[in-house]
């Protein structure tokens, strides 16, 4: 289980994230999804230990996050800069060589899933591919928490749908919980269980995503605009 | 792959729903067995824990029955699955109903209509 208690993360003279108290079970999808700068990256880079909260406490299974969470957190990266000189299957070897809980089969079937080709260097894979290497090995780990930045941001249909598609196939419920960061709400509502809705820093909701289409009547989409437009009318 | 889901209803109930209109339409036969639920979740495109709920709620309504270490299958319960025939047929009609009573139709001119069109339709 995650459990953020009052959890502030200021950068400078910015909160990034205000007195945040969420609990998040093991064995689900959860999206965390809200407007840009509302506070998606550093919320996730919280619960992998890449940020140390300036307030408050982040537990994971009832430890204290910090770096070492990494031994059972895999945290897909959205750095430009990924081993290009490589290959892909070279790169599946550096991953099984760092991760005791990396599955190299399972490496190796993803791989052919997404139609890459494993003996092609890094360096010279289109953007689409690059982003289907970066799930292959985040996903091929299993670990019991897989956190995705934004994984779809920049990507074309095909390659979105590519990546969902290894999603359900790769990931194993209940033994591990995914977080996925999206704008991409549509397309992912249907792999996901719960989701976590941030404005400027703060939760202004947490809902599983049957209640919502259950007490709403409406989708996730439309559902996050009407809080969005009634947290603006009560402010203004 | 992935099907279409409405907005306005839980993924798991018009997955139960499409279940039930296959194995009503025939398509899927008592006894046959259902897709794993891995098997299902990508042709479906939702993910497993849907597709778990899915068979549970359906084992519950006694539609499907699960054989440990074999899987899934359609009841062989003949009877239970007449019933779910006339379930299916009572909730579209209901549905119709009020659709009809809150456009002004009386029953009556519900029925005419359906006549005409089914007698059109044969």
């Amino acid at each position: 289980m995650i459990q953020l208690t009052n959890v502030t993360k200021r950068y400078l003279a910015t909160k990034a994230i205000r007195q945040c108290t969420l609990s998040m079970d093991s064995g689900k999808v959860i999206g965390i999804i809200g407007e840009n700068g509302s506070g998606k990256t550093t919320l996730l880079k919280l619960l992998s230990g890449l940020l140390k909260p300036s307030k408050g406490i982040v537990e994971i299974d009832n430890v204290v996050v910090d770096r070492r969470i990494a031994n059972k957190l895999a945290f897909l990266t959205d750095s430009e800069y990924f081993f290009p000189y490589l290959s892909v299957m070279e790169l599946i070897e550096f991953y099984n060589s760092q991760f005791d809980d990396f599955d190299k089969e399972k490496a190796v079937e993803m791989a052919k899933f997404m139609n890459l080709n494993v003996e092609q260097k890094i360096k010279y894979l289109s953007k689409g591919n690059k982003s289907r290497v970066k799930i292959v090995v985040t996903l091929s780990r299993n670990a019991p928490y897989v956190v995705l930045d934004e994984p779809f941001s920049g990507l074309d249909p095909m390659v979105r749908k590519a990546i969902i598609n290894g999603i359900i196939k790769f990931i194993n419920m209940p033994e591990q919980t995914l977080i996925i960061t999206t704008h991409e709400i549509k397309e992912v509502e249907p792999i996901l269980d719960e989701v976590v809705v941030l404005r400027k820093g703060k939760i202004i909701a947490h809902e599983t995503v049957d209640n919502v289409r259950e007490v709403n009547k409406m989708d996730v989409v439309d559902w996050m605009e009407q809080l969005y437009s009634k947290e603006n009318m009560s402010v203004s | 792959m992935g099907l279409e889901f409405d907005a306005n209803k839980p993924i798991y109930l018009q997955l139960i729903h499409r279940i039930s209109s296959e194995i009503v339409r025939g398509d899927k036969r008592e006894g046959e067995k259902l897709p794993s639920v891995r098997e299902y979740a990508v042709e479906v495109g939702v993910n497993t824990n849907t597709i778990s709920r899915v068979y549970r709620e359906l084992e519950l309504l006694q539609i499907v029955t699960t054989k440990r270490g074999q899987g899934t299958f359609v009841t062989e319960d003949v009877n239970r699955l007449t019933r779910l025939r006339e379930e299916m047929k009572q909730e579209q009609i209901k549905q119709f109903i009020m659709d009809m009573q809150e456009m002004g139709f009386s029953i009556n001119e519900m029925l005419e209509g359906i006549m005409n069109n089914g007698s059109e339709g044969q």
